[in-house]
C-alpha cells in the first residue's frame, strides 16, 4: 500500500517536473538584464516625474530601442542616478540640473468669506464654496494641504501662515504637487531660476489690495524697473518672461507688496553645502 | 390603507414642513433691481443678448440657449439693463448675469401673455413652446425640459411621472402649488403626455401631504379619458422618495440601469412645478419668469411661500420674512441636497425651490468609519458609501469608479445617517470631479 502510493506520487512528480522544465524553456521571456539593473538604481518612488508609468516602466523605456528614453529624466534621483543609468547603458551623461517646486502665493491671512468645515482637501473645498473655497481671493492657496499629501518625498509642509513651504533639500521637482493643486499655485523650475512672482491673483489692483496684504496689484513698478523688458502685466498680474530675465533682482527691490522674491542667496548656500558633501 | 409604494433603502429625517406648510403662496412684489443669471440650468450657460442701457420687456429673451442642452433666459421684469455682472450660482460656480432696473410697469413683450387654446397644439408645438419658454426641471436639478421631451426615436416613452413628492425637509413650494393651482399641474401633465405621445400619466405624492393627494386624485379621475389615464399615487414618506430613479421604482417598479436615464425604461419624470410652467407657457404664452420659493427655517421669523420673480435677491425674500441676526447657515434648496452659501445677494433662479436659514446649524468634526453599515442600508442606489468614502479619502479615485461612484445620486442619506459624521457626499463629489478631470486630460492627450 505504502509503496504503491510512493511510486504513484513519484511518477506524477517526475511527469509534472518534466512538463514544467519543458514549459520553462518553451515560454521563456527574454528580459534584458539592463532593465533589472536600471530598475535597481532608480529610487523606486514611482512618482512618474519622468513621464513613464513608475520606475520599472521608465527602466523599460530606457532600454527599449523604440522608445529610447533619455537617461537623465529621473527627477528624484538627480545627477547620481542619471550617471548610474548612463554607465549601465554604456555612455556618459550631462548631469541634469535639479528642479524645485515653488508655491506662488503668500496670502495666508487673506480675508475669508465663510467658515469651511467640510473635507480637509483643497480640491473638495474648491468644489464646496462659491468659485472655490472660503478665501476671498479666488486665485490663492487654500492651505488645506492637498499638495502635502501628494508629495511622495515629504518635502512640503504647511507653514505657520497656512501656506505650503517647500523643503528644497527633499524636493525633487517631480511635479506631483503641481498636478494636485486645484488652483495651480505650484510650479517647478530649474535651480538656476531664482526670481519668482509669489502671487496668482488676477483680481484688479484695488480689490486685490483690499483682500490680501501680499498680492500683486499690477502697479507696473517692476515693469518699469526691469532693464531687460522681461516683466509684463497679464490679467492684472506681473508675469516674468524667463527667456529675457537675467535674474538681476531689481524688481524684487521695487515691489511695494513684496510679491516678487529672489531665492538666489539661499540656493547658492544650499548648492555649496551639497557640493561640499558630494566632493 | 394598505402598504404604500416605495423603494429600497432611504431614511426618515424630521420634515420640518409645519413651519411653512400653512402659508398661502404670497406674490412677492418685485424689487427695483433684479439679477438674472445666465446659468440657471444644466448644460451650456445662455449667451447674453442685451447690453447696458437696453430697454427690455417682461418675457423678452435676454439669454440665448448656447446649444441643445441649454435653455433660454427671459427678462422677469420690464425696465432697463443696468450692466452685465458676474454672479454666484447655488451650485457653487459663477456665471454672467444681467442686472435689470425694474421700471415697475411690468409690460409684457410682444407675443407674450396671449391666451392660446391648448387643444389645438400638436406634440411638436408643445416641445417648441417649452423650449421657447426656457423651462427647466424646477425640482432643483434644472435639466432643460425640452431635452427630456425629445428622446431619441428608439426610446419609446410609455409613462410620464409628475414628481409631487417633495421629500426634502422644510420645503413646501410644490405642496402649496398642488393645493392652490392643481388644475395647472394636471393640464400641464396632459400637455407633457401629448408631447411624448404617451397615454399614462402618474403623479407621485408622499403620504404626509394627504390633502394634496386627495385634490390631485379627484382631479386626475375627472380629467382622465380620451384614452388617457391619469393616476395619483400616494407614496410612503421616506427620503429620497422624490429622486427620479427612486420614484420610478416606487410607482412603476422599474429600475433605471447603471449609467442610464429614465428614458431607458420608457419614463419621463417632471416636477409638478415644471408641469405647471409648461401649462402657463402653452396656454398663456408666458416664458418662465417666476416660481414658487419657500423661505423657511428657524432663521426667519415668519416662514413663507413666495411667488417670486426670477432674479429676486435672496436677501429681499428673507427680509420680508424677518431675517434673524444670529443665522449661522444659509442653504439654497433643501437641507439634504442643497448647498450652504454665504452670499445673500444670490438671486432666485429657475431651480431654487427654497431658501433655508438656520440659527443653530451644528458643525461636526468627522471621525473614522466604524463600519456600522447604516449608510449601506440607507443608500437608495444600493451602493457602498462607507467603502466609497474610505477609498476616496485615501485618494484612490480610480478604485472608486470600480465600485460605481458614478451611480451616486448625491441624495445625502449616507452622510445624514453616519454616526461618525463623515462627509461622504462631499468625497463622492470630489471623486466625480477628479474622474471627470482625468477623462478630459486623457481626451486632450489623445487629440495631441
Amino acid at each position: 500500500m505504502f509503496i504503491t502510493a510512493l511510486v504513484v506520487m513519484g511518477i506524477i512528480g517526475i511527469a509534472l517536473g518534466m512538463v514544467l522544465a519543458w514549459g520553462g524553456k518553451k515560454f521563456y521571456v527574454k528580459i534584458d538584464e539592463r532593465v533589472e539593473k536600471i530598475d535597481e538604481v532608480l529610487p523606486g518612488a514611482n512618482c512618474g516625474a519622468c513621464g513613464y508609468p513608475g520606475c520599472a516602466g521608465y527602466a523599460e523605456a530606457i532600454v527599449d530601442e523604440e522608445q529610447n528614453a533619455a537617461v537623465n529624466l529621473c527627477a528624484p534621483g538627480g545627477a547620481d542616478v542619471a550617471q548610474a543609468v548612463a554607465s549601465i547603458m554604456g555612455g556618459e551623461v550631462d548631469s541634469a540640473e535639479p528642479k524645485f517646486a515653488f508655491t506662488c502665493c503668500q496670502g495666508g491671512d487673506v480675508e475669508t468669506k465663510f467658515e469651511y468645515t467640510g473635507v480637509m482637501d483643497c480640491r473638495a473645498a474648491s468644489l464646496a464654496g462659491i468659485a472655490g473655497g472660503s478665501k476671498a481671493c479666488t486665485y490663492g492657496c487654500l492651505g488645506l494641504g492637498t499638495c502635502v499629501k501628494a508629495c511622495p518625498f515629504g518635502a512640503i509642509t504647511i507653514g505657520k501662515d497656512r501656506i505650503p513651504v517647500v523643503d528644497e533639500k527633499k524636493c525633487t521637482g517631480c511635479n506631483r504637487c503641481v498636478d494636485a493643486c486645484p488652483r495651480g499655485i505650484n510650479r517647478v523650475d530649474p535651480e538656476s531660476r531664482t526670481v519668482f512672482v509669489k502671487c496668482k491673483s488676477q483680481d484688479k489692483g484695488a480689490i486685490a489690495n483690499k483682500i490680501c496684504t501680499h498680492s500683486c496689484i499690477a502697479c507696473r513698478k517692476c515693469v518699469k524697473e526691469c532693464p531687460f523688458d522681461a516683466i509684463e502685466i497679464v490679467n492684472n498680474l506681473a508675469v516674468i518672461d524667463y527667456d529675457k530675465c537675467k535674474l538681476c533682482g531689481k524688481c524684487v527691490n521695487v515691489c511695494p507688496k513684496n510679491v516678487i522674491v529672489n531665492l538666489r542667496k539661499e540656493r547658492r548656500e544650499r548648492k555649496k553645502s551639497r557640493e561640499a558633501k558630494q566632493g | 390603507m394598505g402598504e404604500l409604494k416605495t423603494f429600497k433603502g432611504g431614511t426618515h429625517p424630521h420634515d420640518f414642513k409645519e413651519l411653512a406648510k400653512n402659508q398661502k403662496i404670497a406674490e412677492c412684489d418685485v424689487p427695483t433691481e433684479v439679477i438674472v443669471p445666465m446659468a440657471q440650468h444644466i448644460g451650456a450657460p445662455a449667451k447674453v443678448l442685451v447690453k447696458a442701457t437696453d430697454e427690455v420687456k417682461r418675457g423678452q429673451l435676454i439669454g440665448e440657449p448656447a446649444g441643445f442642452v441649454s435653455a433660454g433666459v427671459h427678462s422677469p421684469v420690464s425696465g432697463k439693463v443696468k450692466k452685465i455682472i458676474q454672479c454666484n450660482t447655488p451650485i457653487g460656480t459663477t456665471c454672467q448675469a444681467v442686472l435689470i432696473e425694474n421700471d415697475g410697469k411690468d409690460e409684457w413683450a410682444d407675443g407674450c401673455n396671449v391666451d392660446t387654446d391648448v387643444s389645438t397644439l400638436s406634440s411638436a408645438d408643445i416641445c417648441k413652446k417649452v423650449a421657447w419658454a426656457g423651462i427647466v426641471g424646477m425640482g432643483g436639478a434644472t435639466f432643460p425640459t425640452h431635452v427630456k421631451l425629445s428622446p431619441p426615436p428608439e426610446k419609446k416613452i410609455d409613462a410620464v411621472i409628475l414628481n409631487g413628492v417633495e421629500c426634502e425637509p422644510y420645503l413646501t413650494s410644490d405642496y402649496r402649488l398642488m393645493l392652490e393651482k392643481p388644475e395647472t399641474i394636471v393640464e400641464g401633465l396632459k400637455l407633457l403626455l401629448k408631447a411624448v405621445d404617451c397615454k399614462n400619466g402618474y403623479i407621485g405624492i408622499e403620504a404626509n401631504k394627504e390633502d394634496a393627494f386627495r385634490i390631485m386624485d379627484k382631479l386626475c379621475k375627472e380629467m382622465s379619458g380620451d384614452g388617457i389615464t391619469l393616476i395619483a399615487e400616494l407614496l410612503e414618506v421616506k427620503y429620497p422618495q422624490g429622486a427620479e430613479k427612486q420614484l420610478i421604482k416606487a410607482i412603476l417598479d422599474r429600475e433605471v440601469p447603471s449609467g442610464g436615464l429614465p428614458m431607458d425604461v420608457g419614463v419621463v419624470v417632471q416636477n409638478v412645478a415644471t408641469a405647471s410652467a409648461v401649462y402657463e407657457a402653452c396656454s398663456k404664452n408666458r416664458p418662465l419668469t417666476e416660481r414658487i420659493v419657500t423661505a423657511t427655517g428657524d432663521g426667519v421669523k415668519e416662514p413663507k411661500n413666495f411667488l417670486a420673480r426670477i432674479g429676486t435677491p435672496a436677501k429681499y425674500l428673507l427680509g420680508k420674512c424677518g431675517f434673524k441676526e444670529n443665522v449661522n447657515k444659509l442653504i439654497y434648496g433643501g437641507p439634504m441636497m442643497g448647498m450652504a452659501h454665504f452670499d445673500l445677494e444670490m438671486p432666485v433662479n429657475k431651480g431654487m425651490s427654497g431658501i433655508l436659514s438656520l440659527c443653530n446649524a451644528e458643525v461636526y468634526e468627522h471621525r473614522r468609519c466604524i463600519r456600522c453599515g447604516r449608510c449601506v442600508e440607507g443608500c437608495p442606489q444600493q451602493l457602498l458609501p462607507s467603502e466609497l468614502s474610505l477609498v476616496i479619502e485615501s485618494g484612490r479615485f480610480n478604485d472608486s469608479k470600480d465600485i460605481n461612484v458614478l451611480d451616486c445620486i448625491e441624495c445625502g442619506v449616507c452622510t445624514y445617517v453616519c454616526p461618525a459624521r463623515r462627509p461622504i457626499v462631499q468625497w463622492i463629489k470630489l471623486a466625480k470631479y477628479e474622474l471627470n478631470r482625468q477623462r478630459l486630460r486623457a481626451a486632450a492627450k489623445e487629440k495631441k
